[in-house]
């Protein structure tokens, strides 16, 4: 899994990555998760479902992330413009 | 001749003016005590076509190549709205930079303007904006995660407001032709 997030003149950067299944690195990803989401990001992850359909779903818990998920993507909050 | 002299005189005095300006509130600013204004970054036109290139891969890799190829043929991304896979009977129309387009599709009537931004507090190069893409991307997650929730955090408006309506119905006519094509709907690629 990585976790990436969308910075300015830079495009997406990696910001943690590692298997949810290697204690270790769950735990970096859990530290990493909840960093950037107290800094003020939201976090997504994008999906696809049996019919190809593609989606995100918002997630505010590591635990909300599905295991099988590749990536989730941090980016600044909306704000009205 | 005077004239034209003391015409020339302003003209280099305004110029030099504007050329030291940046020096001189520094330099005021020292002798203040206070600490001179940082310099804004220099703007990078290389860093920000690698940041759009960087942003239009992630984009690619999330939403799919037909709404990919969608904006990279139009220049935005149309997204069914609603939850839950029945369509609701209306749609979106995703913008780099520019408010969300509520529309009907078929009918070409324009719904709403969602005005959004999504401002990245760090301003990591002197700019809390996203390269195009990325804000597309951002757009196209909030929206197809949790319509009602970005829906609630834009600020709403009426058709018009921010974005020429005939514009957004030449978008629109422009998606429906290419949408029937599955082919570029003119050669003027907005965002190629």
């Amino acid at each position: 899994m990585r976790l990436l997030r969308m910075k300015p003149g830079h495009g997406e950067i990696v910001v943690a990555e590692g298997d949810v299944e290697v204690s270790e690195d769950e735990q970096r990803l859990i530290e990493t998760f909840r960093r950037e989401l107290d800094s003020g990001l939201w976090a997504a992850v994008p999906l696809q479902d049996k019919s190809g359909r593609r989606r995100a779903t918002m997630v505010r818990d590591f635990s909300e992330v599905p295991r099988d998920a590749e990536r989730v993507i941090f980016f600044p909050r909306a704000a009205g413009g | 001749m005077a004239a034209s002299l003391a015409f020339a005189g302003l003209l280099f005095a305004v110029l030099a003016g504007q050329a030291l300006a940046p020096g001189a509130r520094r330099r005021a600013a020292r002798l203040r005590g206070g600490r001179p204004a940082p310099a804004a970054p220099d703007f990078d036109p290389g860093r920000e076509r690698r940041a759009e290139q960087r942003a239009r891969e992630l984009l690619r890799s999330c939403v799919g190549e037909r709404e990919w190829a969608m904006y990279r043929d139009l220049g935005f991304i149309s997204v069914a709205g609603g939850i839950g896979p029945r369509p609701a009977g209306y749609a979106y129309l995703i913008y780099p930079h520019r408010p969300i387009v509520a529309y009907v599709p078929g009918e070409r009537r324009l719904l709403s303007e969602y005005c959004v931004r999504f401002p990245d507090g760090e301003r990591p190069y002197g700019s809390d904006r996203l390269p195009d893409a990325d804000d597309v991307l951002a757009k196209w997650l909030a929206l197809t995660a949790d319509e009602r929730c970005l829906v609630g955090e834009a600020n709403m408006h009426l058709p018009g407001r921010q974005i020429d309506p005939d514009a957004v119905r030449g978008d629109i006519t422009r998606l429906e032709r290419w949408e029937g094509a599955g082919l570029p709907a003119d050669a003027n690629v907005r965002a190629a």
